[in-house]
């Protein structure tokens, strides 16, 4: 077998899943990940197929602000949703966004579960005091809302950082301090059911044939505690694109600059009494297919994913 | 069963009648809405206009202004100049507090000394003055360390506490409220104001109520006032269409047309005194935020020059401000005391110029520099800010905006954390010396140039605002503030963006004074 083939093989051993099986007859997870696909797409190729380029200001004309989409009086050709306060494509500006929101969205969530699926995994099959010291600074952090430590993140980042390298690295601050800031649910969720799995006869057995126990939490429990896992994960992104814009708001996300998703969506707001209704609607409306897209993937994974059900 | 029924038929009887006692004398209640809060009741502790607006209602100042913002007697009957540097005040008799012990002398000096203790916001307001020498129960001489003869014109916002309450309650002292500290006098006030503070639930909101024991016959007809702040604008818009509230502002610009077409409401528009205007950095010899190295732009005038003449002031009028602006070249509003209209000329814009300029500077590329903005503090702050980027990209200039909420704004760039900066400034004695002493003389300890944040400095109109603080002659002084602004315009200081316009929303029924200062006094409302 040469290298090339492998992942081939791989992808066709896949498809033969039980899990493809199924996937290919849930047309909703099918949709979903078609729509999914296609945010994705656009969000990544963005710089290459956005009418234009809503981060390059040299380009922007305020006197085109507040264009309306087509097929309202005042439309513009070359503005198909129209323009924001700015003079902004909201086309090109919704795809733009996109790709920071999702980008902080997915990353951060990746983070958060990583670290809290790791450490509660520990605490529930390791137990005593590991376990009480992991979950009482789980708890500690739980009495303080997301937003406060996300801020408190960013200060420590902004005092420790030096002065010009905070603008490149915004970003990364941003997904730590969303991701530290909600990785306490996954610790909690993955304990719970660590604690219910460790004690079932497969876990026995694993650890009479004298597997370690690295390789009882990876191989053995992780994967019966990951359903719940999954339908947290897909609701936290939307949270995180949310969390995000509010952090944007309170001037320590994205500059105003380069709008994500969730920004577009805050300024719009401002201007949903007025009539210029498209510069909420279009980005709102982009994030709700995205998130519900996300949401129906998960929820037909966690279905899948559950022995039970099948 | 009958006596119960009897009970309830007697009770809807009382109801009734209290009811209609309650309004037959055109008694109102009136509820009004900003998007702020008033962080605090102490009228010594934050120097905010929307915090001195409510606190206005329950205490009063000795001096205060009218409906056309002219000097009125308040808690002092007369005043009078008995030397260049001693201002005498003669106080009004059988005035009141709230919680019936008479003003006097007494409380006038407490809350002299209070102001100027630690925590206190009103330093500026009586840092000229040395002392105040009680002469009888109702006569106070003012002693100022310089012939100051604006004094009766600075302290219309400087309010009277009562010494026997404050000594009560254990609050001689202002506490900072941004540091989050409290005393009695944070939630509970007793003035001599014409409203009663009834209660106050931080965040949520304050009540008033008429003072019977007022000293002065009230215009109002208003019994008792609710208060709420309401943070966003479209819900703000929302409490007023629905009938929730009487009044509200800021009327968001993009809403004004929408809620002047409504049948039952009205919009009240008019210029405001506040100017808004960038700032940058000229004293460092490196920008803090830039990636220019070894040495600081903004020092050439040229630089700022262009920067001037980048910003597409009429792009911004009519498309963020939707026309609610009066673009300005003057650091001060027309209205106020010293305004030079044939000065109020700004350069055209022009990007070639200004791009020329920059060349000219050694800067053919450009360069790039972080900008602060706050985006919940002026109308569209944000949104200004951000077109500005957008046109200083067009002449290679790269701004990194970082536009944050004015909690921790403000913290920032009077720290002089900043290279490039928005400030909207109103004087608030309504004379020119005022935006000259805070904003463009050179910062040092004895308080000038408090907000020059970016240290502008000109040995000459430093010179000419000292003298124009004292001098006497209105046409040499007029003179002199012309001077001044000459110099500073020519220097290109600040770049002096705009006035906004104030906008406020009301139910039809309601009849009110809009100060040009943005203040919205109880006294004057009327519901018909």
């Amino acid at each position: 077998m040469t290298p090339t083939t492998a992942p081939a093989h791989r992808l066709a051993r896949w498809w033969g899943s039980d899990l493809a099986y199924n996937f290919r007859h849930a047309p909703v997870a099918v949709v979903s990940a078609v729509v999914l696909v296609i945010c994705f797409g656009a969000a990544f190729f963005a710089p290459w197929v956005a009418p234009h380029n809503p981060f390059d200001l040299a380009t922007l004309n305020l006197m085109d602000a507040l264009t309306p989409p087509h097929g309202v009086a005042g439309a513009r050709p070359e503005y198909l949703l129209g323009t924001d306060d700015q003079g902004r494509d909201l086309l090109s500006a919704i795809m733009f966004g996109a790709r920071i929101s999702l980008l902080v969205g997915l990353a951060s969530v990746i983070f958060a579960m990583l670290l809290g699926v790791t450490l509660g995994l520990i605490a529930g099959y390791v137990g005593g005091k590991l376990d009480a010291i992991i979950m009482r600074i789980a708890d500690v952090q739980l009495s303080f809302p997301a937003i406060l430590i996300a801020l408190l993140i960013d200060g420590v980042a902004r005092a420790v950082l030096p002065r010009d390298a905070h603008g490149p690295v915004a970003l990364f601050v941003l997904i730590f301090a969303i991701g530290i800031s909600n990785w306490v649910q996954y610790a909690r969720t993955v304990r719970g059911s660590t604690m219910v799995e460790k004690n079932k006869d497969y876990v026995h057995a694993a650890r009479v044939i004298g597997i370690r126990p690295l390789g009882i939490m990876r191989r053995h429990l992780l994967p019966n505690v990951m359903g719940p896992v999954l339908v947290l994960a897909t609701i936290n992104i939307a949270t995180a694109i949310i969390t995000e814009a509010t952090l944007s708001f309170l001037g320590i996300g994205v500059p105003p600059t380069q709008p994500s998703l969730g920004t577009l969506i805050r300024v719009g707001n401002d201007f949903l009494f007025s009539g210029e209704w498209w510069i909420t609607v279009f980005p709102g409306a982009a994030l709700v297919i995205m998130v519900l897209a996300i949401n129906l993937l998960g929820d037909w994974l966690r279905d899948a994913l559950n022995p039970r059900l099948q | 069963m009958s006596t119960i029924q009897q009970l309830l038929a007697r009770a809807s009887m009382i109801l009734v009648a209290a009811t209609l006692t309650a309004f037959s004398a055109s008694a109102a209640t009136f509820r009004f809405a900003d998007q702020g809060d008033a962080l605090s009741m102490d009228p010594h502790s934050l120097n905010e206009s929307l915090q001195l607006t409510i606190t206005a209602n329950v205490f009063e100042p000795l001096v205060g202004r009218g409906k056309k913002l002219e000097l009125v007697p308040l808690l002092a009957t007369s005043w009078k100049q008995t030397a260049p540097t001693v201002w005498r005040f003669t106080l009004r008799q059988n005035v009141k507090f709230h919680d019936g012990t008479p003003f006097n002398a007494d409380d006038v000096i407490f809350s002299y000394e209070r102001s100027k203790a630690d925590g206190s916001d009103m330093k500026t307001k009586i840092g000229t003055v040395k002392e105040i020498r009680k002469i009888d129960d109702y006569t106070v001489d003012f002693v100022t360390n310089e012939p100051f003869p604006i004094l009766p014109d600075t302290i219309n916002t400087w309010f009277i506490m009562s010494k026997v309450w404050c000594e009560k309650n254990n609050s001689t002292t202002p506490v900072d409220v941004r540091k989050g500290k409290e005393n009695a006098a944070t939630l509970r006030a007793n003035g001599t104001g014409p409203f009663i503070l009834k209660s106050r639930e931080p965040g949520v909101r304050i009540v008033f109520a008429s003072f019977p024991g007022y000293w002065d016959k009230v215009e109002s007809n208003v019994t008792e006032a609710t208060f709420t702040p309401i943070k966003n604008d479209a819900t703000r818009v929302a409490a007023l269409v629905s009938g929730d509230i009487d009044m509200m502002e800021p009327v968001p610009l993009q809403d004004i047309e929408k809620l002047k077409a409504a049948p039952n409401l009205k919009v009240l528009q008019g210029p405001e005194l506040r100017t808004i205007f960038l700032g940058m950095d000229q004293s460092r010899d490196e920008l803090l935020f830039s990636n220019v190295k070894g040495k600081n732009p903004f020092k050439d005038k040229r630089v700022r020059q262009a920067f001037y003449q980048a910003i597409d002031i009429e792009a911004i009028k009519t498309r963020i401000m939707r026309g609610a602006a009066t673009p300005t070249n003057l650091m001060i509003a027309p209205g106020i005391k010293g305004f030079v209209p044939e000065m109020n000329k700004r350069l055209p814009h022009d990007a070639a110029a200004a791009k020329k300029l920059l060349a000219d500077a050694g800067y053919p590329d450009g360069f790039e520099v972080g900008m602060n903005c706050p985006n919940d503090r002026y109308v569209n702050d944000s949104a200004i800010c951000q077109a500005i980027t957008a046109m200083l990209a067009q002449i290679g200039i790269k701004v990194n905006l970082m536009a944050e909420t004015k909690v921790t704004y403000f913290p920032k760039i009077l720290s002089r954390n900043t290279s490039f900066y928005m400030l909207g400034w109103t004087p608030d004695s309504y004379d020119a010396q005022n935006a000259l002493f805070a904003l463009i003389m050179t910062p040092s300890p004895a308080g000038q140039g408090l907000f020059n944040l970016g240290t502008y400095s000109n040995k000459r109109v430093d010179e000419l605002s000292a003298q124009i603080a004292s001098e006497l002659d209105q046409t040499k002084r007029n003179a002199m503030i012309a001077e001044a602004f000459k110099i500073h315009s020519d220097d290109i200081g600040h770049i002096p963006l705009h006035q906004q316009a104030l906008a406020w929303a009301m139910k039809k029924n309601v009849e009110l004074v809009q100060l040009a200062d943005n203040f919205n006094l109880l006294k004057w409302v009327v519901i018909k």
